[in-house]
C-alpha cells in the first residue's frame, strides 16, 4: 500500500447534483456499500435541506433517493448516521438538532433538540449510539442521551470555549468527546465516574504546540490512539495518546502534538477525515483535496506524514467535507460550495 | 446598538469623477479591480447617509487582484478606530459582490492596517464564512445590509 513504486489517482466516479445552494457536509451510512448492501450517503446544505443518496447495485451510480425538507428553516450545517444507521442527526443554524428515522424509504422527523441560542454547527453520536453531542455559536457542547421511544434528554451543558465550537467528535471507542473551535483549542470533555458530570479535561492549544487559528474539524484512526486536526491557521496536526492507559480506565490520559503538516496548503482547511486504513484526506478553501498517509522514512519513534496525492480543482469552488466510505470500495465522498456532492475512487497502479 | 451615531461626525469627501467604462473594455474573464471599485464605491455606509467613497472608507487603492492565483483582496478603512460596523460593511462588501466574479476567486476583506483597534479579531471575522453565511441568513443584519445596497445614490 505504500510502496514508493505505487501511483494513486482519485478518480472522479460521479458528480451529485441537486442540492441548490452550497453543500457543507456529508454523512455515509454505515453497514452500507459492504456485503451487497448499496452505499448511501445523506449531504447538508444551505438550501436548508438533506439529500440521501443511494448507490445502484446494477450501474454503480448513486441516486438521489430521498430530500428531507420543511424541518429545518435555515441552513443544514451538518449531519451524521446513528452507528446502527437507525437514525440521521441533522444540525441546523435554526439553532434546532433534528432527528430522523427511515421508515420505509420515507424519512420522517421524530425529534427535535432544542436548547441551543443560536446556530448548531456540529453533531455526533458516541460509539454505541446511546448519546449525540452537539455544539455551536452559543460556545457551548451538549451531550444528549438517547432513552426508549426516541426520547432524548440533555444530560450536560459544557461551557469551557470562549468562542464559536465548530465541531464535536466522540472517540471511536471510549465516552470522550472533543470539541473545536474558533477559539483555536481543542478542548477533551470526559464523564466524573458515572455521575453524569462532564467536564474539560484537557485544552490543546498553542501553548501544547496547536493552532493559532479556528480549528474547523478533527478525525480519528481506527485505533482511536491518534487525531488529525485542520485550521484556518493552514496546517494539519497529528496528535497521539496512550490508548493502553485510556482503555485501562484512566480518565486522564492526555493527548500531545506528534506532527504537523505545513507548507501544503494555502487557504483554511475546512474537513480531515482518516479513513480505515490509514489516509488523512483534507478539504481545502483552494477548491482541493488532499491525501496524506504516514512516512515511513520517518526516523524511528517519531511519526511522520507525507503527501501521497493532490487533486486540484476537485470543486469548482471551497471544499467543505471529504468523509471516506466503506474500506470496501475505497470511495471518499466531498462536498462544496459549488452547490455539489462528488464521489471518488481511490485507485493505484504499480 | 447604541442610541446616538458612534461617529457623529464623519469627515465627507467629495465623490470622485467617474470614468464611463464601455461594454468592450474587458474581456468576460478578466477580474478589473476599478470595475470591481465601481460596483462598491456606492454602497452606502451603516450608519451615515453617505456612500463608503465618500467617507473614504474605500477608494480605488481598496481592490487588489491577483487574476493567476484567482484571488481578490478588498482592504477598507473604517471611520474611527472603535467603530463596531466593521461587520456589517464587510458583509455588505461581500453581498454585493456575490456571483461577481468566476466561481473560483476567493475573496478577502480586511480593515486596512492601523485602522481599527481590534483590527486582527475584526479581520478574522470578516473571513470566517461560517459566521459570514450565519449573519446573512438573520433577519436583521440582512435588513441593514440590504438598506445599505439598495437606497438609491445620494
Amino acid at each position: 500500500m505504500n510502496s514508493a513504486d505505487e501511483n494513486f489517482e482519485l478518480r472522479e466516479i460521479q458528480r451529485l447534483e441537486g442540492h441548490t445552494d452550497r453543500v457543507w457536509g456529508v454523512a455515509w451510512k454505515p453497514a452500507t456499500g459492504v456485503n451487497g448492501v448499496p452505499a448511501v450517503l445523506a449531504s447538508c446544505s444551505g438550501d436548508k435541506t438533506v439529500c440521501i443518496w443511494e448507490q445502484s447495485p446494477a450501474t454503480g451510480s448513486f441516486q438521489q433517493k430521498a430530500v428531507l425538507e420543511e424541518t429545518h428553516t435555515r441552513t443544514v450545517r451538518s449531519c451524521m448516521w446513528s452507528p446502527s444507521g437507525k437514525l440521521l442527526a441533522t444540525a441546523s443554524f435554526d439553532a434546532t438538532t433534528a432527528i430522523w428515522e427511515d421508515v420505509a424509504g420515507d424519512f420522517e422527523c421524530i425529534s427535535n433538540l432544542e436548547g441551543h441560542e443560536n446556530e448548531v454547527k456540529s453533531v455526533s453520536w458516541n460509539a454505541s449510539g446511546s448519546l449525540l453531542a452537539t455544539c455551536g455559536r452559543d460556545k457551548s457542547v451538549w451531550i444528549w442521551e438517547l432513552l426508549p421511544h426516541n426520547e432524548f434528554d440533555c444530560v450536560s451543558v459544557l461551557q469551557g470555549h470562549t468562542q464559536d465550537v465548530k465541531m464535536v467528535q466522540w472517540h471511536p471507542s471510549m465516552d470522550i468527546l472533543f470539541s473545536c473551535s474558533y477559539d483555536n483549542t481543542i478542548k477533551v470533555w470526559a464523564e466524573d465516574g458515572d455521575s453524569d458530570d462532564w467536564h474539560c479535561v484537557q485544552t490543546l492549544g498553542e501553548s501544547n504546540s496547536g493552532h493559532s487559528s479556528t480549528i474547523w474539524a478533527l478525525s480519528f484512526n481506527t485505533n482511536g490512539d491518534k487525531m488529525v486536526s485542520c485550521s484556518d491557521d493552514l496546517t494539519v496536526k497529528v496528535w497521539g495518546a496512550d490508548i493502553m492507559r485510556m482503555h485501562s480506565g484512566d480518565g486522564n490520559v492526555p493527548w500531545a502534538h506528534l506532527c504537523t503538516l505545513s507548507g501544503y496548503h494555502d487557504r483554511t482547511i475546512f474537513s480531515v477525515h482518516w479513513s480505515r486504513e490509514g489516509i488523512i484526506a483534507s478539504g481545502a478553501a483552494d477548491d482541493a483535496i488532499r491525501l496524506f498517509v504516514e512516512s515511513i522514512d520517518g526516523l524511528v519513534g517519531e511519526p511522520s506524514y507525507k503527501l501521497l496525492l493532490k487533486k486540484e480543482k476537485a470543486h469548482d469552488m471551497d471544499v467543505n467535507a471529504v468523509q471516506w466510505g466503506s474500506t470496501e470500495n475505497s470511495l471518499l465522498a466531498s462536498a462544496s460550495d459549488d452547490g455539489t456532492v462528488k464521489i471518488w475512487q481511490l485507485t493505484s497502479s504499480s | 446598538m447604541t442610541l446616538g451615531l458612534i461617529n457623529a461626525n464623519p469627515v465627507v469627501h467629495a465623490k470622485k469623477e467617474r470614468v464611463v467604462r464601455t461594454e468592450d473594455s474587458h474581456t468576460d474573464d478578466a477580474v478589473d479591480p476599478l470595475e470591481i471599485y465601481d460596483f462598491v464605491r456606492d454602497i452606502r455606509d451603516p450608519e451615515h447617509p453617505y456612500s463608503l467613497e465618500q467617507l473614504s472608507v474605500l477608494s480605488e487603492e481598496s481592490i487588489t487582484v491577483d487574476e493567476k492565483l484567482g484571488r481578490i483582496l478588498i482592504t477598507f478603512t473604517p471611520t474611527i478606530q472603535h467603530c463596531s460596523m466593521v461587520t456589517v460593511i464587510g458583509l455588505c462588501l461581500r453581498e454585493k459582490l456575490k456571483d461577481h466574479f468566476p466561481p473560483h476567486f476567493k475573496v478577502d476583506i480586511k480593515v486596512a492596517p492601523g485602522s481599527h483597534a481590534n483590527e486582527e479579531s475584526v479581520n478574522k471575522q470578516l473571513n470566517d464564512k461560517e459566521r459570514v453565511s450565519a449573519a446573512l441568513e438573520n433577519p436583521h443584519l440582512r435588513q441593514l445590509v440590504d438598506e445599505c445596497l439598495y437606497s438609491s445614490e445620494l
